[in-house]
């Protein structure tokens, strides 16, 4: 059976969803529970990576770094890891986060944007890290561009490359040409993260399997930003029955996710409207929560913000410019209004 | 009328947008262009009658006349050419990350290094949102401020973009040294959009005296704004101030003038821009002295 390695991001991509408010016990307990389920990486830092916590993209309740600390003294097995947005974070933060306990970094730019990581990916092997270079909103580049960004990650060390469909607009034919056009390319494993927004996630994550790629990410009951990720407990199930081995205690998955993770959940994982608009508009899908807030807040439609951001080619960090848009959308209304 | 002699180092995109703007200036002369090999750009720019040499910071010494110098190299190059500039006497004005002297914003605090040898331009996002950081901490204080700059993945340069850290800390630096916050954080995010996108950035900033108002704060960012249109006249306010609470918000855009840069290169244009202003305050102080 073809083997699948299966990163957890509850506790980051997660993160958005609960609008970065964990506490030191709530990483505890999930830190755990998935390094009893054998898993072999676990992602923990704010959604936005580590120093992610700002006005911008909201403020940690806890201070990352504690909860990383929190979850390295629970995990015997599994490579406790974050992720790290070059503009955002720096080098100076994963040595932070890697005093705390961090073995693993995932560096990630938006998809065209891979030479920002060199500095970053050289800087963690040195550090002697697990490396991903890690591209985003691979919506918007085809493979072929999309291959030669990775094979800029892959030469400044990576040891495996990581594709992200950020703002869950892809298909699974979509998903099947980038992840056979970097298998093809590419030395180092590659592997796949996918958003819920219309409910492909599943379907796409284990087109991406069937494709060649050998890490997957999923989520507890497929918490994430927007409409989540993949169901890690539903994605165990799938895989086990399509004749991929994780290496994963499948019973073990729903318990946690149903007894630890579901009571610390703000709203069910569902695919709502502003979900459906994301992946529908193709916008990032952190973008989700600030954009009912700023629809609150000017009075404005939240899918006629989602809509403009997707004109305007909004990429992933750019939660700023919900504000932005929203200003204009109501100048324009007033201005309509006389 | 007589003019004070410049030159600039490095002949590349910074360096030959700064070329332009000093030929429209009335107080600076472009004396000479220095490079360190004879480049596309360096042939390029004598064809257009500009003295070059091909010595680097020493062609620039040897010249004899150059008063303000223009370092448009790498912060390794400029660490080499400070201590050199300084001793012959030249102000120098580093557009590199090297940081060796004290960081200038002209808009908030050229009168306080009028007078130093070296100044350090920050970043381009420094230049285009800490004045507002400081236009909202002089009426209402800063406990923290955080700016967001976002630029077209095309005026990214292959220096920003192998040390993209660079700019986050250095930014980051300047937010407190500069712009009166007791805490500071800068992000930047490159879009490949195209058309390319203008420069926009968000500015927050968490006060410390809410009573002041809505108010005063938005005049003092508005005054700031025709403080920084009078040399970059492509600054324009997108979101007004909004004050929740503690936090103020206000978001920015900078279309460059496209001396030799595209418009949306307003990053580069105000870093140069705001150099090029403090540039001709001092060499209007020289030509007075003279």
């Amino acid at each position: 059976m073809k083997r699948i390695h299966v990163v957890d991001t509850t506790l980051r991509d997660g993160s958005h969803a609960v609008s970065h408010s964990y506490s030191i016990d709530q990483v505890k307990a999930v830190a755990a529970g998935l390094d009893a389920c054998n898993l072999e990486f676990i992602e923990l830092s704010h959604g936005d990576g580590i120093s992610g916590s700002s006005y911008n993209y909201g403020f940690s309740e806890v201070e990352e770094l504690d909860l990383l600390e929190a979850a390295n003294s629970v995990i015997h097995n599994a490579k406790l890891t974050v992720l790290l947005i070059p503009g955002i974070g720096t080098v100076e933060d994963l040595k932070a986060a890697q005093a705390r306990g961090a073995t693993a970094v995932r560096v990630a730019t938006h998809v065209t944007e891979a030479d920002i990581s060199q500095q970053h990916i050289v800087a963690a092997k040195e550090m002697g890290m697990f490396t991903v270079g890690f591209l985003m909103m691979v919506h918007m580049s085809e493979p072929e561009r999309i291959v030669e960004q990775a094979k800029l990650m892959e030469s400044y060390g990576a040891d495996y490359l990581n594709i992200a469909d950020s703002a869950g607009f892809m298909m699974p034919d979509d998903v099947k040409r980038r992840i056979e056009a970097l298998v093809d390319a590419l030395e180092i494993p590659i592997g796949f993260h996918a958003h819920n927004n219309l409910g492909m996630a599943i379907a796409n994550s284990l087109a991406a399997v069937q494709s060649g790629a050998t890490y997957i990410d999923a989520t507890l009951r497929g918490l994430g930003a927007g409409a989540g990720n993949t169901q890690l407990e539903v994605f165990q199930g799938v895989v086990q029955r399509a004749g991929f081995d994780t290496g994963l205690d499948f019973y073990g998955l729903m318990d946690l996710a149903e007894n630890v993770l579901e009571p610390m959940m703000h709203r069910s994982q569902t695919i709502g409207t502003g979900s459906t608009m994301l992946g529908y508009a193709g916008v990032y899908s952190s973008f989700l929560l600030h954009v009912f807030n700023a629809g609150i807040k000017f009075g404005i439609d939240p899918r006629d913000i989602l809509v403009e951001l997707g004109h305007r080619n909004m990429v992933g960090g750019q939660e700023d410019m919900i504000i932005d848009v929203a200003y204009q959308l109501t100048q324009k209304k007033s201005a309509e209004r006389y | 009328m007589s003019k004070v002699k410049v030159a600039i180092i490095g002949p590349g995109n910074i360096g030959s947008d700064l070329m332009f703007k000093i030929f429209r200036s009335e107080n600076l002369e472009m004396a000479l262009m220095a490079g360190i090999r004879e480049s596309d750009n360096i042939i390029r720019v004598r064809e257009m009658g500009v003295p070059v040499t091909i010595d680097g910071v020493h062609g620039v010494l040897a010249h004899g006349d150059i008063r303000i110098v223009f370092d448009a190299t790498s912060a390794a190059s400029h660490l080499d050419h400070a201590p050199l500039l300084k001793e012959a006497g030249i102000v120098a004005f580093d557009l590199t990350p090297a940081a060796v002297g004290p960081y200038l914003i002209p808009a908030v605090n050229m009168i306080d290094l009028k007078h130093e040898m070296n100044v350090n331009m920050v970043t381009c996002g420094g230049q285009a949102t800490i004045p507002i950081v400081y236009a909202v901490t002089r009426v209402a204080g800063g406990k923290y401020a955080e700016i967001v700059a976002c630029i077209s993945s095309y005026s990214a340069g292959p220096g920003t973009r192998a040390n993209i850290d660079e700019f986050t800390e250095t930014t980051a630096k300047a937010i407190v040294d500069v712009g009166g916050a007791d805490r500071g954080k800068a992000i930047i995010i490159l879009n490949p959009a195209d058309p390319p996108l203008i420069m926009t950035n968000t500015i927050y900033v968490q006060i410390k005296d809410t009573s002041v108002g809505l108010d005063a704060i938005t005049a003092s960012v508005n005054e700031m704004v025709a403080d920084l249109q009078s040399y970059v006249p492509g600054f324009q306010l997108r979101v007004p101030p909004m004050l929740e609470g503690d936090k103020v918000t206000v978001s920015v855009q900078v279309e460059g003038a496209g001396d030799y840069l595209p418009t949306y290169s307003g990053n580069l244009d105000i870093i140069n821009a705001a150099a090029i202003s403090a540039a001709e305050i001092i060499a209007a102080d020289i030509l007075r002295e003279e």
